[in-house]
């Protein structure tokens, strides 16, 4: 079956939300959308066993850097900009409970109590911190016109990542280490290259979905 | 979409027992909450305690407990690894830069903290863990969320991570085909596209059923 790239992104695009062509691309109202908790808790649910599946799969090789990254942090703030601050860091959340009681859903396959006691706890209690200010503030851009809305997520992302993700967890391994604020600054400076990398993929994917569902957008409970 | 296939696909993914190993020696039966507790207890221990002989004492102190639960050696040493690794990395740093009691006090923290947690982890069901959670997390009813819309999510959320692992294999499966594999727009935009989609037709098939209101 020959696929055009885009058509498989949009799978359930046409049959949920009918796009009007003549109204340049916009969402006609969607006749039935039940807006309900079931439909939130499935939604938390998913996109938190959607970060589990970030962090589980083989890191991506970028050229250019040194290090192979995982996804983890990109499935975070995906989970932010998607479903919204309360719903996103939800999501977070229950992927951090499920993580700390046992199952093997953090980077590398690894999980259990044991990342309290790592040195890279404070980035893992960031996350939900972060993913709750990426929402926040997307949501607040949703009235941007469309072509800003890549550069309007991409600016939140860096916001919860550089005001939340990495103060914390700079904080906690200088403390874990016993290292001064020059040295741990250092130490975590090595993630942002990474970082802004999969700020980057999360404007792109983000505004894809946003595009196959719009209302994610425009209802953001 | 049988977990043996995803097994097979992913072998990071253990299944939903998780890192538990079984047994029944006394930490095995302690029961989650207490354990939970206990853990903590010597989270704040290492935190308090200052000085190497203090930090080398609760070491030898959770090495003896852990060496009480009868666990594997070898699965014990493979968990502990990377913990170790950083252990000696920061060890060295610190006795380079502030001597090496400092150097002891940092790495036998790191180290007791990490095997404390792991002990808990081989021998308590994350099932029961879970449990003792959201029987902890009663409480939040009063601010609108029954501790049974956490089970729910919990349980919806395990059973998501075989399916949406498998959809990243479909995915990366389509766009090799396509010659795509190195793109990550067309790995991730299908997949969280999808992922959407799943969590959609979820609610929908909740709802029906009367279930997370």
């Amino acid at each position: 079956m020959p696929v055009a790239p885009e058509n498989d992104a949009v799978p359930a695009a046409a049959s949920r939300v009918p796009v009007d062509p003549d109204a340049g691309g916009r969402a006609l109202p969607v006749p039935v959308l039940r807006s309900s908790a079931a439909t939130d808790v499935a939604l938390i649910a998913t996109f938190a066993a959607f970060v589990a599946v970030c962090a589980l799969l083989p890191s991506i090789a970028v050229p250019n850097l040194a290090v192979p990254i995982t996804l983890q942090t990109f499935g975070v703030m995906l989970a932010g900009v998607v479903l919204g601050p309360r719903r996103g860091s939800l999501a977070v959340l229950l992927y951090l409970a499920v993580g700390l009681a046992g199952l093997p859903v953090f980077a590398q396959g690894t999980g259990g109590l044991a990342v309290l006691g790592k040195p890279s706890l404070g980035y893992l209690l960031a996350f939900p911190l972060a993913a709750g200010l990426a929402g926040l503030l997307v949501g607040r851009a949703r009235s941007l016109p469309t072509r800003w809305l890549p550069v309007a997520i991409f600016g939140a992302c860096a916001a919860g990542s550089l005001l939340l993700t990495h103060p914390i967890g700079i904080s906690v391994m200088g403390a874990r280490l016993g290292m001064g604020v020059q040295e741990a600054i250092a130490a975590g400076a090595t993630f942002l290259p990474g970082d802004v990398l999969k700020n980057v993929l999360v404007a792109v994917v983000a505004t894809a979905v946003f595009r196959a569902f719009p209302d994610l957008l425009q209802r953001r409970p | 979409m049988s977990r043996r296939q995803d097994r097979h696909q992913r072998p990071a993914w253990s299944g939903p027992l998780g890192l538990y190993a079984s047994g029944t020696t006394w930490l095995h039966r302690l029961g989650p909450g207490a354990k939970s507790v206990g853990l903590a207890v010597v989270g704040l221990l290492v935190l308090v305690v200052r000085g190497p002989w203090g930090a080398v004492l609760l070491l030898a102190a959770v090495t003896v407990a852990a060496a009480s639960a009868g666990l594997r050696r070898r699965n014990v040493l493979r968990s502990l690894l990377p913990i170790l690794v950083t252990a000696g990395v920061v060890g060295l740093y610190q006795w380079w830069q502030r001597g090496p009691a400092i150097a002891v006090e940092v790495a036998a923290g790191l180290v007791t903290v990490v095997l404390a947690a792991c002990v808990v982890t081989a021998t308590t069901r994350s099932d029961h863990l879970l449990d003792a959670l959201g029987r902890a997390l009663a409480p939040l009813r009063h601010v609108g969320l029954p501790p049974r819309t956490v089970a729910l999510s919990v349980a919806l959320m395990i059973r998501s991570v075989p399916a949406l692992l498998a959809t990243a294999g479909q995915v990366r499966d389509a766009a090799r085909a396509r010659g795509l594999e190195r793109s990550p727009r067309a790995l991730l935009v299908p997949a969280a596209v999808r992922t959407v989609a799943r969590a959609r037709s979820t609610g929908e098939a909740l709802a029906a059923r009367g279930l997370g209101d």
